[in-house]
């Protein structure tokens, strides 16, 4: 059974705009799936419905073989933004803890998955400060953490490196690889980087814009588990050239159109 | 080392209030003695009643302002007891059904839309004219209220407003991304008030609380006349001005003691402030 189960979707916002047109897409257990495409090709749109943020106007979802909106009030997901929305009046375990709150953990099962999570994203001792006393990578690790917190078969993350320093882009993005094997969730990741997307990804979904539609899915056959040295492989090249090749594709039949 | 940086920022803060003080105190008395130099008549007579030395009105807090009555600053210490006591339970009531207005219109649109042109409405009419109706109200033989509670509720029609405006600006105030990620825990509308929403609010009302907190003075100070409070300091006020051309310094002093009232209230909502925010550093006001 497929994670995520995406057939015939479609998406026209208010006032006309076609976001989305006849998505069809099947996520594997353990997958790590990049959305990538240029602005207004509808991948964080995409991402929203499976997390059943926004409804499609047409097709259906299904996560875990249930619909999206079951999915989601089973926490059968976590997502991670662009920026980390961390909630300031909390300190940093405690908004680890938020999820966990929600489900109504007890305090001490809260406390001992907390120290878990912050060692997973290597910010142990990082408990009792506040949001705004870390650097902007600290932040998004502590949202990955806390969308890790409750077990969440799938993670959704939202371009969330996309506002931070290439050094640090890509010592989280080794980061990310190695949660991702520890945890064995699936991941659906968007993002507008050919490099990125390339180095974290079992499969990239290239994407188009106006109407948003999936131009191609490019299997990415590097060696697991990818480290420093596999940015340098030609291998790695050939298939940013192909990602890259893909989108300029999609960007020519819009000059066309 | 910490705690010497502290002991100096503490110093440098009252040498600076010293030094505003002393600015004020010379720009009162220096345009005072310029004016009874040169006989000014413009834009008022000065002179010794319509602008009394300011040592004199703290001089005058320590007279007896006639024979047999306490020195002025207890009687105006007891006053300002009085009138702190009509204005805290004006606050709390202001605030509290403030905050649950604003709440209410935060919740639904259509509330918003059908009732906050009267909230506003409601602060165009003169507390002067609320103010006798509200003392009829509540010390009519029914419900038999003592007086200084219809003050109170006088008080509170004045802080209620900047309250009620926050609270709806506040609760209205948190990023969407952060309401997304509500969404995705499938959040109740109560979690989402609680753990997102009010405490977004908290900075907003503070402020509030703040602009509340000194009107709460005024509007008990005001509603002190139609109720026949004697006792407060709407009455010392009213007392004083009546004898000013005599003792200009008391009503003076009286200010004074009032204004002094007015910080000690604002006061009291930064402290709170300081305990239950602790956003951002940027984000302290």
């Amino acid at each position: 059974m497929s994670v995520v189960e995406i057939s015939g979707v479609s998406k026209e916002f208010k006032g006309g705009t076609v976001a989305l047109q006849d998505i069809d897409l099947a996520i594997e257990q353990g997958e790590f799936i990049s959305l990538i495409g240029p602005s207004g090709c509808g991948k964080s749109t995409l991402l929203r419905i499976i997390g059943d943020l926004i409804e499609p106007t047409g097709g259906s979802v299904t996560v875990n073989g249930k619909s999206a909106r079951r999915a989601r009030e089973d926490h059968d997901y976590g997502i991670v933004f662009q920026d980390a929305v961390l909630y300031n009046w909390r300190t940093v375990a405690k908004n680890v803890a938020l999820p966990l709150e929600l489900a109504g953990w007890d305090r001490d099962k809260r406390r001992r998955r907390v120290e878990e999570m912050l060692d997973l994203v290597e910010l142990r001792g990082f408990g009792e400060h506040h949001p705004w006393q870390l650097s902007g990578g600290m932040q998004q690790r502590v949202s990955i953490a806390r969308a890790l917190s409750f077990e969440p078969s799938l993670l959704l993350m939202d371009e969330p490196f996309g506002a931070l320093d290439e050094m640090t882009r890509e010592r989280l993005n080794a980061e990310l690889l190695r949660i991702w094997q520890a945890s064995g969730s699936t991941v659906v990741f968007v993002t507008h980087s050919i490099p990125e997307a390339v180095f974290l990804s079992t499969r990239v979904v290239v994407m188009s814009p106006r109407p948003g539609r999936i131009s191609k899915v490019i299997p990415i056959d590097l060696q697991q588990p990818r480290t420093a040295a596999t940015r340098e492989e030609p291998r790695f090249f050939e298939l940013a050239t192909e990602v890259r090749e893909a989108l300029h594709l999609g960007g020519l039949v819009e000059v066309t159109a | 080392m910490v705690r010497a940086v502290g002991v100096n920022r503490t110093a440098r803060r009252a040498a600076l209030l010293l030094a505003v003080l002393a600015v004020l105190w010379g720009l009162w008395e220096g345009f005072r003695a310029l004016g009874t130099h040169f006989n000014w008549q413009h834009p008022f007579p000065v002179n010794g009643t319509s602008m009394p030395h300011i040592h004199d009105m703290i001089w005058a807090l320590f007279q007896h302002p006639n024979s047999s009555s306490p020195l002025l600053l207890v009687i105006l210490l007891k006053a300002a007891a009085f009138t702190a006591k009509e204005a805290a339970l004006g606050f709390a009531m202001g605030a509290v059904g403030g905050f649950v207005i604003g709440a209410a219109l935060a919740h639904s649109r259509m509330l918003q839309r059908g009732f906050l042109p009267y909230v506003v409405a409601s602060q165009t009419v003169p507390i002067l004219a609320i103010a006798p109706m509200v003392v009829i109200w509540f010390t009519s033989p029914q419900v038999h209220a003592p007086a200084w509670i219809a003050v109170a509720v006088i008080a509170s029609y004045l802080t209620f407003f900047p309250v009620a405006i926050a609270t709806l600006r506040g609760l209205q105030a948190a990023d969407h991304r952060a309401l997304e990620l509500m969404r995705s825990y499938a959040a109740t509308r109560w979690t989402v008030l609680w753990k997102l929403r009010f405490p977004t609010a908290l900075p907003y009302l503070f402020s509030a609380l703040k602009v509340s907190a000194t009107a709460s003075i005024v509007g008990a100070i005001i509603g002190e006349s139609p109720s026949s409070i004697a006792g407060g300091l709407g009455g010392a006020i009213l007392n004083f001005a009546q004898y000013y051309t005599f003792q200009p310094q008391n009503l003076w002093a009286t200010n004074l003691i009032a204004a002094l009232l007015g910080i000690v209230f604002f006061l009291v909502v930064v402290a709170a402030e300081k305990i239950v925010v602790r956003s951002a550093p940027e984000h302290v006001a």
